[in-house]
């Protein structure tokens, strides 16, 4: 946070203690402090995943932003970068991946393949975008983004985060997160959300 | 056989390979449809053939294995390329099958390295391999409704039979395919299909059942379970992707399954909609390492169907552009390489500064850093401007020889390497022959197959250079064919820089609609990870009736199991990190 | 193994960490205040004689993309001395034919007295979401009429906004000679060629 930020929270400081005492809302230094160390699941899809692995290295050097740490685990990682065109056999696993990381989470969507199918759009086997079945934060367009624009998208998530308050984030509050149901392996994907609507098609053809 | 081709391409009995009418009268028959070349076989005798094949005539190594499906004349037909590992040029044959129950027996008792071709064909095409010891579905999953590379199955946002679509000038109103799917997703179900009666078969129980297969060894007369552990394709040292499933002695391995398809992007299939330029720009994508051989490979095959020849500069850039996207392929897999074996990230991050000098020459010539799109049928898409070349020079002549000798310092002599990498993951000459491995793999089992010298292409019989092969066939052996071969490519620039001559790019005016004559082609080159090769087959129309690509990483990996068995569990990344595949390719 | 472990290939590898180690400080010393935030800087951390820190430290400052650098198309427009502007784009089509994931739609001017096509697009979209960047379009384009831009940075909170209309796609030739000067007077200089080696069409009769 920049020190004209800290000095000019919003709230009157009055004259004798200025330059002494710095004031901050919570939420400035909660988001502060998020936003700072947001750790990238380490999971590759495609091609974008390839930028996404020069963004780590020195030439871009993703730690200048904290966000070094990518974590092969999904219960340590804040952040889902869908680095790739997500197939109709991965998307039960991304799920599930999305379901085991803590609040708060963040997904961002790489690519063309993951905001919206992509140049693959017309296959049989892909999905159109992820955002069918998360909820996505920050869509980076280009086959493949640049690591500059990657970075860029990733800046657009931080100053997302900027913005949350504590007061209305969903995670403090007491009704739990429901979890996203896993879409199942049939003749072709089948979304549960979704069941009702297939079972009634032909009424609703006719 | 007589040439009945247009073009000057030879599609007739080739000069050094053996006339298999002579030797089996009656069950081979010469492929005498216009444009195409090599020998049908009756399917009953396809397994004495290709032993004869193999033993007589010494075809070793078989490249590659594919489908096709001949709607109108109501056939499938399975292709078969094999090559000798001496060098010289390949033969081709065919088996034809009807559309209905197409039936062929199996060839992986003769060449075990169509086990996982043969499964894809039965997955894509639906052709059933009898006598195949694994026949399951590799790309798609078990359950999944038809066989999508038929000619007659449509996929949920099927708009046409080819491109251009006409809904999109000159009254192009903009839409959305999700938008007029009923399911507002890509999507299809049977007619019949009802989701609450519909009881889902675990898709991943043939699976299992197929890693039982092993001979269990119980000396001392106790049985015991195996443990099965399932590695990816959320796994950071699987390389993407990818996934295998292992069962486990304690910490040795007893037996082991790749399964793939996780990043199966219908390239097979959006390719036979697509018109013969549009199919460049998606060749980019298979191997997204070193797009440029892709591009070389695609650009080769159609060039051959079409009987063009490029522009001396043009080869001489191609030749360039291929072998820096060598060198960056190489930087990517043995910095991954050496991640797996724990080096974490030094080696990496010090090879990636290099591939991404050479990925800014990509950019300011081609346009692209990954995706590069360069390559045009006749030529390349334009000249290297001025100061790329000059960063070209640089790297060639001062930078790369001095960090190679420096990476050398770094990592050869590393005792960790070492001890990790001699005599681990073995693959003998014999074997690495039997499971088709090529490039890097195939040579550091001492195997000298380079397709650059064995069967030259494009210019590359001008240039002097070393085929590096290995002693062992271990890890250890690879990694340092891999340093070695940097080494070559960068004598083979240099000597393309110095003789590159001024002149055009590209033949003629730039076009955008092909219309290649009726037949056959197969194209490949030695890509950075093995034989590169794409196979088509044109009807006369703009777009190809098939279009296939024989992608090294995928085959490669039929030598996996093998090659891990009787190895400790942490052994197994450090493998097929020394395989170095990409999953863009083995999914396709 | 067979062999000793006696440590000296580490340590002949830890030498070439330490080099490299050592060269961040060289380099930055030598080049006191001149190697990051100049372009002089930037130029030399992409040269074959980078050594030391590699890094670009995007958003401070950026790698100046190569004149053929390619992200997603736009549309060139001619800018008039009374402010209005004139399309290039003719809605031929040819650029939605060539696409490969087939992601431009074009909508053609009808004259509405008439009832016959005009030469200018009414509507022309471009679903980025699926567009490849191929640079296609701007190849085969006769007119030069569509360009792949040099900005990339395009993130966005809502993915609906990445299908482009015509107002998003518009930029005007200036911009076009800013970022590919070498490409714009190799064109413009053909089109003067091309217009002064051909007589204008009302004068011959002619009709194309």
């Amino acid at each position: 946070m920049s020190e004209n930020e800290l000095n000019s929270p919003g709230y009157d400081i009055p004259p004798e203690l200025q330059g002494q005492v710095a004031i901050t809302t919570l939420d400035r230094l909660y988001n502060w402090g998020r936003r700072s160390s947001v750790w990238p699941l380490m999971f590759g899809l495609a091609c974008c995943a390839i930028e996404m692995i020069v963004s780590q290295a020195s030439r871009y050097d993703l730690s200048r932003f904290g966000m070094e740490v990518m974590r092969p685990s999904p219960r340590q990682s804040d952040l889902l970068l869908i680095s790739g065109t997500v197939t109709k056999k991965m998307v039960p696993l991304l799920v599930r991946l999305y379901n085991q990381m803590p609040e708060p989470k963040y997904v961002v969507a790489m690519g063309a393949c993951a905001s919206g199918g992509g140049p693959f759009k017309e296959g049989y086997n892909v999905v159109s975008g992820i955002d069918r079945y998360l909820p996505v934060d920050v869509y980076i367009p280009g086959c493949p983004p640049t690591p500059q624009a990657l970075i860029n998208g990733l800046i657009r998530l931080q100053e997302k985060i900027d913005k949350q308050s504590i007061k209305q984030v969903p995670w403090y509050r007491k009704e739990p997160i429901e979890a996203i149901p896993i879409p199942i392996l049939g003749p072709d994907l089948i979304d549960p959300r979704k069941i009702p609507q297939i079972k009634n098609r032909k009424a609703q053809e006719g | 056989m007589t040439t009945a081709a247009p073009h000057d391409v030879p599609h007739t009995v080739q000069a050094g390979t053996p006339d298999l009418a002579a030797r089996f009268p009656g069950l081979v028959a010469p492929d005498e449809r216009s444009g195409y070349s090599g020998w049908i076989v009756t399917a009953d005798h396809l397994v004495q053939v290709a032993t004869a094949l193999r033993d007589e005539f010494g075809y070793d190594l078989l490249s590659s294995v594919t489908g096709v499906d001949y709607l109108p004349e109501g056939k499938m037909e399975v292709v078969y390329h094999a090559f000798k590992t001496t060098g010289g040029p390949g033969i081709c044959f065919k088996v034809q099958t009807g559309r209905d129950d197409p039936q062929v027996p199996s060839l992986v008792s003769v060449y075990p390295g169509a086990e996982l071709q043969e499964r894809e064909a039965w997955d894509l095409l639906g052709i059933k391999f009898t006598g195949h010891p694994d026949l399951r579905r590799i790309l798609m999953w078990e359950g999944f409704n038809g066989h999508p590379l038929r000619k007659d199955w449509q996929e949920p946002y099927y708009e046409d039979e080819a491109k251009p679509f006409k809904s999109r000038s000159p009254e192009g109103h903009v839409y959305r395919f999700e938008d007029r799917n009923p399911f507002g997703d890509n999507v299809r179900y049977p007619e019949d299909f009802d989701p609450e009666k519909w009881t889902p078969e675990n898709p991943e129980d043939l699976l299992y059942k197929s890693l039982k297969t092993y001979q269990a060894e119980s000396p001392d007369g106790i049985e015991t379970d195996h443990i099965v552990v399932n590695m990816g394709p959320q796994h950071p040292s699987t390389h993407g992707v990818f996934r295998f499933v292992v069962a486990l002695d304690g910490e040795k391995i007893v037996n082991l399954k790749p399964v793939m398809g996780y990043l199966h992007r219908n390239h097979e299939k959006i390719g036979e909609r697509n018109t013969y330029l549009m199919n460049m720009p998606y060749t980019d994508r298979l191997d997204y390492l070193s797009p440029m051989s892709n591009n070389f490979a695609y650009a080769l095959t159609v060039e051959k169907l079409m009987g063009i020849t490029p522009p001396e500069r043009a080869e001489y850039i191609r030749v360039i552009m291929a072998e820096l996207t060598r060198i960056a392929n190489h930087c990517m897999c043995i910095g991954s390489l050496l991640n797996d074996l724990g080096a974490f990230f030094t080696p990496m991050i010090y090879l990636l500064e290099e591939r991404d000098l050479i990925l800014d020459v990509f950019e300011a010539t081609a346009g692209s850093r990954m995706m590069v799109n360069y390559f045009r049928f006749g030529g390349v898409a334009r000249d290297i401007p001025e100061d790329a070349l000059e960063k070209i020079k640089g790297l060639a002549f001062e930078r790369l020889p001095r960090i190679l000798d420096e990476m050398d310092r770094l990592m050869s002599e590393n005792e960790i390497l070492r001890a990790r990498g001699i005599g681990q993951g073995v693959l003998t000459a014999e074997d690495a022959i039997r499971y088709s491995a090529t490039g890097p793999l195939l040579r550091g089992s001492g195997v000298p197959y380079d397709i650059r010298r064995a069967d030259p292409y494009s210019i590359y019989d001008r240039f002097e250079f070393d085929i590096p092969v290995g002693k062992n066939g271990d890890i250890y052996d690879r990694y340092i064919i891999r340093l070695e071969e940097m080494r070559q490519s960068v004598r083979i620039i240099q000597q393309a820089l110095k003789q590159m001559p001024e002149g055009p790019v590209m033949v003629g005016k730039p076009q955008y609609q092909f219309r290649p004559p009726v037949g056959e082609s197969y194209g490949r080159v030695e890509g950075p990870k093995g034989e590169l090769g794409f196979y088509i087959v044109s009807n006369g129309k703009p777009t190809p009736w098939r279009y296939h690509v024989r992608a090294p990483s995928f085959i490669n990996l039929t030598a996996f199991g093998p090659m891990c068995v009787g190895q400790k569990v942490a052994d197994t990344v450090a493998i097929l990190g020394s395989i170095d595949i990409v999953l863009g390719e083995v999914d396709r | 193994m067979s062999e000793e472990l006696n440590g000296k290939g580490i340590l002949k590898g830890l030498g070439v960490t330490l080099k490299r180690f050592l060269a961040t400080y060289w380099d930055d010393i030598k080049w006191l205040g001149r190697r990051y935030r100049t372009a002089e800087g930037i130029s030399h951390r992409s040269s074959k004689d980078a050594r030391g820190i590699f890094t670009i430290q995007y958003p401070e400052e950026k790698l100046p993309p190569p004149e053929e650098f390619r992200f997603v198309p736009f549309l060139v427009y001619e800018e008039k001395e009374d402010g209005s502007r004139e399309i290039r784009c003719t809605s031929c089509g040819i650029c939605s034919k060539v696409c490969p994931p087939q992601c431009i739609w074009i909508v053609r001017t009808v004259d509405p007295a008439t009832g016959r096509p005009r030469p200018e697009p009414a509507e022309f979209y471009i679903d980025i979401d699926i567009c490849m960047n191929c640079g296609f379009c701007a190849e085969f384009c006769p007119f030069d009429a569509i360009k792949m831009d040099h900005d990339y940075e395009l993130a966005v909170y809502d993915r609906r906004q990445n299908v482009y209309g015509l107002e998003k796609l518009l930029k005007p030739v200036s911009y076009y000679a800013q970022i590919r000067p070498l490409n714009n007077a190799r064109e413009e200089e053909a089109r003067r060629i091309k217009a002064s080696t051909r007589p204008p069409a009302f004068v011959t009769g002619e009709k194309e």
